[in-house]
């Protein structure tokens, strides 16, 4: 009996054998795979196994991290003035995963980030708790409140930027909600997401960076800033050749003006009173492809504008027919763009033709309160000269004393904006936009540029209610800046 | 006769008993558990958690008390048996207490803390081992009960059946209630049906072991020897059906698979029972909705769970939720673990203290934990296997390849199905998981094997003084 026992000695290795590299594939091989994977409570678990780092501005922080009894998760994540804050902080919740900064910079504020080994290390040796690192943003919070405030309970949104470092100043978006709403992972926070994520009005969208509007006429300064670039026009007071009305180029269209005055009007003047043709007429002059090299040296059709939170890519049509570029010249057809994109264009004027990347990250710290990483100014390009730049600035500051934006105007300060409404849906059915950028401006150059967009029912179609509806809330938000000084 | 005269006899020196070997051995199995025990209770809580004076006394008088029992009354037994099963029973009893303290599964209501009661169970089994060395002198004796272990087999075998003392666990009824205690007969019956198969395949080898014609280089059995594997091939199938037990029903068709070859030393046995268990499983998984959860639960588990949410079906769900979540367990711990008392594996939440303890090993002590933990099964195995191959009975080599083979089997059903090689099953893994049925019979089973593995490897009795022995003997001075 002897020789069949051996076989089965052999049998019963090769089964233990077949257990042993089963068990070398899985906890080997497939590892990663099945540590990552979406049904795997255990990222969250230790992500919420510490407190978490904070998300601070101006030194105080707007979240927090509460120890709760779970036997899950032992902390939560808390917020101050959740809605107010929440395009900025985006949220980290337990069941429902994070986006924005929770999520982009969740290595630093769950401690788990190579930038954090040595303090991890250190914690190991010394037995401290493990603790996350801080994440400090650029941002204002009084231009945050004034901005919030604002737009009220307005659908809308604000992008503010220092136009000298790309600094954001203020990023809100209406209606918003409370990230804290729904951080846990009991029926409540289901509830609360749930119909926060099939709300119709989209609290959850960041409409300061993640939505785009037709920017009607507040584009119509990248249109006169490539006119004056290209050469098309070298003195802003004198008259342009611009008949009335002005027939969109090869078709039988007229371009309708709101304004009266437009026929042969000036630049300066065409801007101050918002005037139709003399844009699209100027968009046509330089030419499509001349208009797309200035959007998109502005920032228009770039994908990558990471703040470091990805904005949509503003849209600048590089394919479409000579009526439609003129039609885009004046902010409408398919031209499309962020709140921050129009910032970005009205910092880039005020910083005399100098476009500075945005950020809203400044520096994050390890848990012990040490810097790991700065985050420096950076240019980003150089859309037009600073002669170019002090005209539009002339123009823009023009706009606010004497034409459409005069509630921008703060005493004291010289303020340039441009007022804009834009029409969308279609046959232009739906509600339209009402825009305001502007730029506040002292001795020292300019502190911040903003751009608000509101969409409401009451707008008219015309740009008397961009100057209405958007320019206070432009004027508080440069004021809270001003006055933080 | 004195010893003097016989070491002048050549064959005559005694063998090595090894009992100090073990007794270091044993030293080790108690030392590295109750190592364990201060690591979780410093993981937990961050001091010496205080059972670990009692615990370590509690495992190591039962170690002790084993020892002794084996050196006066099983003094050639093989020495590495006690030692593993010591180590593994230890180790569990840690896995154990450790998951009693987690605040996950106490907010279970079917969970309840089960170290005291596994601590009380062990020491029920090794007192069963020392029942066994006490009354087994020879386990040759059970050649006598062959059939009556058959009939208390069938018995143990069919009790979860009976209606008011069987008790349904999540599908399978494998578990009776007697008063507050739930037992798993199948585990006894585990050895008793092995007593049974020796006796029976030592008597009838020769019958069926008788080749009728040649087909693809295997002798072929007579066909009217084919009843014994037909009846035991419908009674796996007949546990498989009412008990929705896929492990035990495998386990006992295996088992005499196994012993049928090495009675026979026929390989046409072996082919006849894979495709006879292929055949049943494939029927059998056809129409009952438990098997095929878990088979559904095996090839895809991630999948499954997926359509079997979207399709609101709860008992798929379940099956292949846990098997994600075991899966997971596993993944979790890489190659060295968490650590013991930092891993998540009590997310698992249902049975994850008995039969899906594995899964604690796996994350908690990582892939270098379950080489070890496979390997330590492994001894256990072989140690078996060798004591088969070393007895002198045909009887005792079937009985000890029986049982290591069982063993063997159940090690590989467990862990196989945990770790998703094969679908899982409702078996428990030896001495590791909670439950008594299963670290009883498992100590009497030890014992066994360190009665047959002490009469193998006992001195060949002396042979008789003969007349011509003392004619050779060299003349003194």
């Amino acid at each position: 009996m002897n020789k069949p026992l051996r076989r089965i000695a052999i049998f019963c290795g090769l089964l233990v054998l077949a257990l042993m590299i089963r068990d070398n594939w899985l906890q080997y091989v497939r590892a990663d795979e099945l540590n990552t994977h979406k049904l795997n409570k255990r990222v969250e678990i230790e992500r919420y196994a510490h407190a978490r780092g904070n998300i601070v501005v101006e030194g105080k922080a707007i979240t927090g991290s509460e120890e709760t009894d779970d036997t899950y998760y032992k902390f939560k994540r808390t917020y101050t003035n959740g809605p107010m804050w929440a395009p900025v902080t985006g949220y980290a919740s337990q069941v429902f995963g994070a986006n924005q900064i929770e999520k982009l910079e969740d290595g630093i504020l769950s401690g788990n980030s190579d930038q954090l080994f040595f303090d991890r290390t250190m914690a190991m040796f010394t037995g401290d708790e493990k603790k996350g690192g801080n994440v400090v943003t650029t941002l204002n919070a009084k231009a945050q409140e004034a901005a919030f405030k604002g737009l009220g309970d307005k659908k809308g949104a604000v992008a503010a930027i220092d136009p000298k470092t790309g600094k954001i100043l203020a990023l809100a978006s209406t209606p918003s909600y409370d990230p804290s709403s729904f951080a846990g992972r009991l029926k409540d926070d289901e509830k609360a997401w749930v119909s926060l994520t099939e709300d119709e009005d989209k609290p959850m969208l960041n409409r300061a960076l993640r939505e785009t509007y037709p920017p009607g006429s507040t584009f119509k300064v990248v249109t006169a800033a490539a006119a004056l670039e290209n050469g098309k026009v070298d003195d802003i007071n004198a008259a342009t050749d611009t008949p009335e009305p002005y027939i969109l180029p090869g078709t039988a269209t007229p371009m309708v003006n709101h304004a009266q005055g437009c026929e042969n009007a000036s630049l300066n003047r065409a801007m101050e009173v918002s005037c139709n043709s003399v844009f699209a007429k100027l968009g046509d002059d330089v030419s499509r492809d001349k208009m797309v090299e200035m959007a998109e040296k502005f920032g228009f059709n770039n994908p990558e504008i990471d703040t470091p939170v990805r904005a949509a890519a503003s849209v600048y049509d590089k394919e479409m027919s000579r009526d439609g570029n003129a039609q885009s010249a004046i902010g409408q057809f398919n031209t499309a763009a962020t709140p921050l994109q129009m910032a970005m264009v009205t910092a880039a004027i005020a910083n005399d033709g100098k476009l500075m990347k945005p950020y809203m990250i400044d520096k994050l710290e390890s848990p012990d309160l040490e810097v790991v990483q700065q985050n420096e100014p950076e240019e980003m390009s150089r859309p037009i000269s600073a002669e170019n730049a002090q005209l539009l600035q002339q123009m823009m500051e023009n706009v606010v004393e004497r034409g459409t934006g005069g509630n921008a105007a703060i005493p004291g300060v010289k303020v340039g904006g441009k007022t804009g409404t834009a029409q969308h849906g279609e046959n232009n059915s739906k509600n339209p936009y009402a825009w305001f950028i502007s730029y506040a401006k002292d001795a020292n150059g300019s502190p911040v540029a903003v751009a608000v967009v509101v969409e409401d029912s009451d707008a008219r179609r015309d740009d008397i209610s961009g100057g209405g509806l958007a320019a206070p809330i432009a004027k508080a938000v440069m004021k809270a800046v001003l006055d933080d000084k | 006769m004195s010893v003097v005269t016989n070491t002048t006899t050549i064959g005559a020196i005694d063998a090595p008993s090894r009992r100090n070997t073990e007794l270091m051995l044993l030293a080790f199995a108690v030392a590295i558990p109750v190592f364990a025990y201060i690591n979780v209770g410093l993981a937990l809580d961050g001091e010496l958690p205080a059972g670990v004076i009692g615990y370590g006394l509690g495992l190591g008088l039962l170690a002790g008390v084993a020892h002794i029992v084996v050196r006066r009354f099983a003094r050639y037994a093989d020495p590495l048996l006690l030692p593993l099963a010591t180590l593994l029973n230890g180790l569990g009893l840690v896995l154990i207490w450790r998951l009693d303290q987690s605040p996950r599964l106490m907010a279970r209501p079917d969970f309840s803390a089960q170290a005291t009661n596994q601590l009380m169970y062990s020491a029920l089994g090794i007192a069963l081992f020392v029942g066994v060395l006490l009354v087994l002198k020879d386990h040759r004796v059970l050649q006598r009960f062959t059939y009556i272990s058959m009939a208390v087999a069938i018995v143990l075998l069919l009790l979860p059946l009976v209606p008011g003392l069987g008790a349904d666990v999540f599908g399978a009824k494998i578990w009776i209630r007697v008063g507050g205690f739930s037992i798993q007969p199948g585990e006894f019956a585990k050895i008793v049906i092995a007593v049974f198969f020796s006796g029976y395949l030592m008597v009838k080898r020769d019958a069926l072991a008788l080749a009728s014609r040649r087909f693809m280089g295997l002798y072929l059995p007579r066909g009217r020897d084919l009843g014994p594997i037909l009846t035991i091939w419908a009674m796996s199938l007949l546990i498989l059906v009412f008990e929705n037990d896929l492990g035990t029903s495998l386990l006992f068709f295996g088992m005499f698979v196994i012993m049928l070859y090495v009675a026979t030393e026929r390989t046409s046995w072996i082919v006849i029972g894979l495709l006879m268990s292929a055949g049943g499983a494939v029927v059998v998984a056809s129409f009952a909705s438990h098997v095929q959860s878990r088979v559904a639960a095996w090839l895809d588990p991630f999948g499954c769970r997926e359509s079997a949410a979207a399709a609101g079906n709860g008992n798929m769900l379940n099956a292949c939720d846990q098997m994600t979540q075991v899966l997971m367990s596993f993944g979790a711990g890489g190659t060295i673990g968490t650590g013991l008392g930092q891993g998540n594996s009590d997310l698992i939440g249902f049975a994850t203290n008995s039969d899906f303890i594995f899964s604690t090993v796996g994350e908690e002590l990582g892939l270098a934990g379950v080489m070890a933990f496979l390997l330590l099964y492994g001894l256990i195995i072989e140690r078996g296997v060798r004591t088969a191959l070393a007895a002198r009975d045909p009887f005792g080599k079937l009985f000890a390849i029986g049982l290591s083979g069982a063993f063997a089997l159940q090690v590989f059903v467990v862990a196989g199905g945990v770790m998703g090689l094969i679908p899982l099953t409702g078996m428990t893994m030896p001495f590791l998981a909670a439950g008594g049925s299963s670290v009883i019979a498992n100590w009497a089973l030890i014992g066994i094997l360190i009665r047959i593995s002490d009469t193998a490897r006992r001195p060949a009795p002396a042979p008789a003084p003969s007349p011509d022995a003392e004619m050779t003997q060299v003349v003194r001075p």
